[in-house]
């Protein structure tokens, strides 16, 4: 049986090559009229006002926000109606619509087969555009444009948490002259926490996932490309829902939004819950769609042994999200009923339980902890076999690990509430299942140092931040087993201790992993080389300041300081101002970032070699800039991409009887790249 | 194994890697232990502080070698193996180098036993610890000898606690915004701001709360329970020093969370009795005011969610005398 045969259908639909990607069949732009960002700003603003308006009519007089007079009825109608005015506005129902009355548009006069340009060029001519700046500024399910705008909108929440971030260290300079009010600055830390977290749940997966996937699996787009495009509105719009709490005051509760503290809350508080329902909407699309789209798209031969070990990564988050997720929205809802209709899921004394949101916020919220670590993972494993020429060690251990995490990480969530008061035999079972973990996260440790191992690594910019992942990854994971110990957690919960343990995962595993993402895929995405200088600036400066910043953390909690103070002992102050400058030192470690970024991708852009990083795999053998319908034919999958300095491998892939010769070096290549 | 180039113009690198290692944990190791070890916070003052710092310990014994060896590890491969560096041989791909079963094996293997050996230690040190300090909720599994009986005569106005005796001294922290009290049981069930307790003695912290979420953390004590409305957190520990120590909130509960601790001291059973007599004593009119002592309480129209019935000094749904309806207007 040959490999083809495995999937006529898919093959025989794509088996001509489409037509020339220029020509009447592409509509330019269509002009500033029609449906953009900025007709969805405006129809959100018009939604928010209808909605507030709207809630007042209907509950006028019946219910107030404690200490604030005002009717968080209206507050949550006029962020519902903002989200659907922004929805509308960017064009994200202009075809569910049609088609609900039965006037979709039909795309193709063509008589031939099925096309890409059918399947979402003929889409993107309705919903949004080919080719052009105009693009990523309108409704399009094209997944590589989808990913960019992804990029841009992670890096709009990760400045703005920075700069929350920044906030609250200058606090924190000394423990008695303040600079905020209390009130102010625990409104910065809930922000802060807040946006971030939602920030991180996307992070790789929105941009990298979005944009790569389909390109490591040989598909030409993604499953549901309208739902690709819906996560990524639905996710900027909560970052205008979560920031719509700083006007209306604020919420004291941090990211955890601890019931009762979230009952007795002022308004803000209905920003944060219908935020995270949002963004919860958003993971949830995400993670179906990238779920669907590796088991369903990948190309004849992409066996589950030849996967690339990102998509496994992205596997098993989107897994996570799909399943985690719903259970935030779910306690989102309770949360906003007892604000808006009176109910009392959460309150004590009418019978609700404040360990009812403890259970469903740390029951999304640790498989969200693995949402964030995962994608790093996969990015590491990617990156780390092309610059050490080597494969890459024990990739079913990679996969089984990732896999494995991912199951353990719903078994874990009651580490959270060691002290809390839950049943107390719960804690050895937990403090067991959390330790349990360690062992498949340790696979990927075992899976970078088989791969380090005797190999000739060239220690580009991509590289420099996987290295640093296994760095700071590793004092995160083993500070973990310190928090999961139920003696030592006496000690350390509650505290900066744990601060620092997870700033040490997400930043230092995930963010580092994300930011190797990009430096390494960034050519590939826009055609254009990222300054190696400023690269390696920005990496020394983000790897040395986030150290300094984040490990005397560890020290001020073990000296006893809880999270979240604006004030606390006298004697503390020197390591917290150490940390203080440091942390303003790692956000100008950003600034060169974007510097970097501007520089190379908009002020003196310099075209990037085809295949910069002499890497093997599948996304690296399109053409760049990439068609929109990805591939000339899909391509059929011979091996696995990690066949570096092996005399005689096989080919990667079959592209057909083209002449198109994979960009791939000999097997004896020293490899030291570009320069 | 095969995995090992048998090339012998190459130095042979794990061995070196784990001569290196080993030298380099077992001082570290040591070091540690006997000049860090026991120093590390919160101290010895009470028995789980002392366990709890013992556990620390051991696990940081533990955790060493592994940060030790991963990094050196990651070290040595960017000095050895680096591009730039002369004389680096050219890599070999091919099945060898994608993986090596006795390798994963080992790995797997003893990655797992430490965190089974970890797990085990760390039950069996809450277990003999009664909790290790930590909140064990209303129903406490581990709890020390003596504390079953303190508890239910506390409950019924009947306990009583005197030194030299190895009673169990229940005391009650109520948390609420922003402030910490704790009412004593056995001497008629007062309310002091201040937390003292006896030296060498048990203590059954019996923690709860008035609105919101709080932590109880008695950093030098180290005793942590969240204080949760209407729910009574039992936490144990025996104090072993005399001395001052700090009361701390360490769960978000609002604005002021930042300043909501307090100090407290250890003293000898003898000075506490007195102290404990003089309070009661003065604080008699004030504890008339309260109600009659219980685990949990009715929050009172500020609770937390006490402001849908600003007006009520009892709540809709409930009969039951709210804490601190009957102070004096405040």
């Amino acid at each position: 049986m040959t490999l083809s045969a495995e999937r006529p259908n898919e093959v025989e639909v794509y088996s001509h090559v489409p037509p020339a990607s220029t020509g009447a069949t592409r509509k330019k732009g269509r002009g500033w009229l029609s449906q953009h960002v900025g007709t969805a700003i405006v129809a959100g603003f018009l939604g928010y006002i209808f909605g507030h308006w709207l809630g007042n009519m209907i509950s006028s007089g019946y219910t107030v926000e404690v200490n604030t007079g005002q009717n968080s009825i209206a507050d949550l109608l006029a962020l519902v109606f903002m989200v659907l005015g922004w929805l509308i506005g960017i064009g994200a129902l202009n075809y569910p619509l049609a088609k609900l009355v039965g006037r979709e548009p039909s795309s193709s006069t063509s008589s031939s087969a099925p096309t890409l340009e059918d399947d979402v060029g003929g889409e993107a001519k309705v919903d949004g555009e080919l080719e052009g700046w105009s693009r990523y500024f309108r409704y399009n399910l094209d997944h590589k444009v989808v990913g960019l705008q992804y990029v841009v909108a992670v890096l709009m929440f990760l400045f703005t948490g920075g700069l929350l971030a920044m906030a609250i260290r200058t606090e924190l300079l000394n423990p008695t002259t303040h600079v905020f009010s209390a009130d102010t600055y625990i409104k910065i830390v809930s922000e802060h926490g807040t946006i971030m977290m939602m920030m991180a749940s996307s992070v790789v997966v929105g941009p990298l996932g979005n944009y790569f996937v389909p390109l490591m699996i040989g598909a030409r787009r993604m499953a549901f490309p309208r739902i690709e495009a819906f996560s990524l509105w639905v996710f900027v719009a909560g970052y205008m829902v979560i920031f719509s709490a700083l006007p209306f005051g604020g919420f004291p509760t941090g990211w955890t939004g601890y019931a009762p503290l979230q009952t007795q809350a002022g308004p803000g508080m209905v920003s944060y819950l219908f935020g995270f329902f949002v963004i919860g909407l958003g993971m949830m699309a995400a993670g179906f769609n990238l779920l669907v789209t590796i088991i369903n798209y990948r190309a004849p031969g992409m066996t589950w042994s030849r996967v690339p070990v990102f998509v496994w990564s992205i596997l098993a988050t989107a897994a996570l999200l799909t399943l985690a997720t719903p259970v935030l929205a779910a306690g989102g809802l309770f949360g906003l009923l007892d604000k808006t209709v009176q109910t009392a899921f959460y309150v004590t004394e009418h019978g609700g339980s404040s360990f009812l949101w403890q259970n469903l916020f740390w029951f999304f919220g640790h498989p969200e902890v693995y949402i964030m670590a995962l994608p790093g993972f996969g990015i590491v494993g990617e990156i780390i076999p092309v610059f050490c020429r080597k494969p890459l060690f024990a990739y079913r251990i990679a996969a089984a690990g990732m896999i494995g995490v991912a199951l353990l990480s719903f078994f874990v969530w009651q580490h959270h509430l060691f002290q809390s008061g839950i049943d107390p035999d719960m804690r050895p079972l937990f403090m067991l299942t959390t330790e349990l973990i360690s062992i498949p996260t340790g696979f990927i440790f075992l899976v970078g140092m088989g791969t380090l191992y005797r190999a000739k690594i060239r220690f580009e910019v991509p590289m420099l931040f996987c290295m640093a992942v296994y760095f700071n990854f590793l004092i995160g994971g083993v500070s973990g087993v310190f928090l999961s110990d139920v003696p030592v957690n006496v000690t350390v919960h509650g505290g900066f201790f744990v601060l620092s343990h997870f700033h040490y995962t997400i930043m230092g595993g995930l963010i580092f992993a994300f930011m190797a993402g990009l430096y390494f895929w960034l050519p590939k995405m826009t055609g254009r080389e990222m300054n190696k200088k400023l690269g390696l600036w920005h990496f020394w400066t983000m790897f040395v300041f986030f150290n300094l910043t984040f490990f005397p953390m560890f020290f001020i909690g073990l000296l006893g300081q809880p999270r979240r103070v604006f004030t606390y002992a006298k004697n503390l102050q020197a390591l917290n101002d150490f940390s203080s400058v440091s942390a303003f030192l790692l956000g100008l470690s950003f600034v060169i970032f974007v510097v970097n970024l501007m520089w190379s991708q908009f002020i003196k852009p310099k075209k990037a070699a085809a295949n910069p990083w002499d890497s093997l795999g599948l996304e690296w053998q399109t053409a760049t800039p990439i068609p929109p319908h990805n591939f000339d034919r899909i391509p059929v999958i011979m091996t696995d991409p990690y066949h570096y300095s092996e005399e005689g491998a096989p080919a990667l892939a079959y592209f057909g009887e083209d002449d198109h010769v994979p960009v791939r070096s000999g097997s004896s290549t020293s490899g030291d790249g570009p320069a | 194994m095969t995995w090992e180039n048998s090339d012998t113009t190459d130095p042979h690198h794990l061995r070196r890697i784990t001569v290196i290692w080993l030298v380099l944990s077992i001082v570290l190791d040591l070091l540690y232990w006997f000049l860090v070890g026991p120093h590390v916070p919160p101290g010895r003052m009470t028995s789980t502080a002392k366990a709890d710092q013992f556990d620390f310990n051991v696990l940081f014994v533990i955790a060493l070698p592994v940060l030790v060896g991963i990094w050196e590890y990651m070290a040595y491969s960017i000095f050895a193996w680096g591009s730039k560096r002369k004389g680096v041989p050219e890599p070999v791909g091919g099945p060898t180098a994608a993986g090596n079963k006795k390798t994963e094996v080992t790995w797997i293997v003893i990655t797992s036993v430490v965190v089974l050996l970890l797990a085990a230690f760390g039950t069996f040190s809450v277990v003999t610890g009664h909790g290790s300090g930590g909140g064990e909720g209303p129903n406490p599994l581990w709890s020390p000898a003596g504390s079953v009986k303190a508890e239910t005569a506390a409950l019924a106005g009947t306990g009583s606690w005197a030194p030299n005796t190895g009673a169990v001294l229940p005391v009650q922290v109520i948390g609420q915004q922003w402030k910490w009290t704790y009412r004593y049981p056995t001497f008629g069930g007062f309310e002091s701001s201040q937390l003292v307790v006896p030296n060498n003695t048990e203590i059954e912290f019996n923690v709860t709360s008035l609105d919101v979420i709080h932590s109880f953390w008695a950093y030098q004590l180290e005793v942590k329970a969240d204080a949760n409305p209407q729910q009574n957190n039992v936490a144990f520990t025996k104090t072993e020093q005399l001395g001052p120590f700090v009361v701390r909130c360490s769960e978000l509960c609002g604005i002021w969370h930042g300043a909501m601790f307090n100090y407290g001291k250890v003293v000898s059973q003898s000075a506490f009795m007195t102290w404990a007599n003089q309070t009661e004593t003065a604080n008699a009119a004030n504890t008339s005011n309260l109600p009659p002592f219980a685990w949990t309480y009715v929050p009172d129209a500020n609770g937390a969610s006490g402001g849908y019935y600003p007006d009520g000094k009892l709540t809709p749904y409930s009969t039951v005398e709210t804490y601190g309806s009957k102070q004096p207007g405040s």
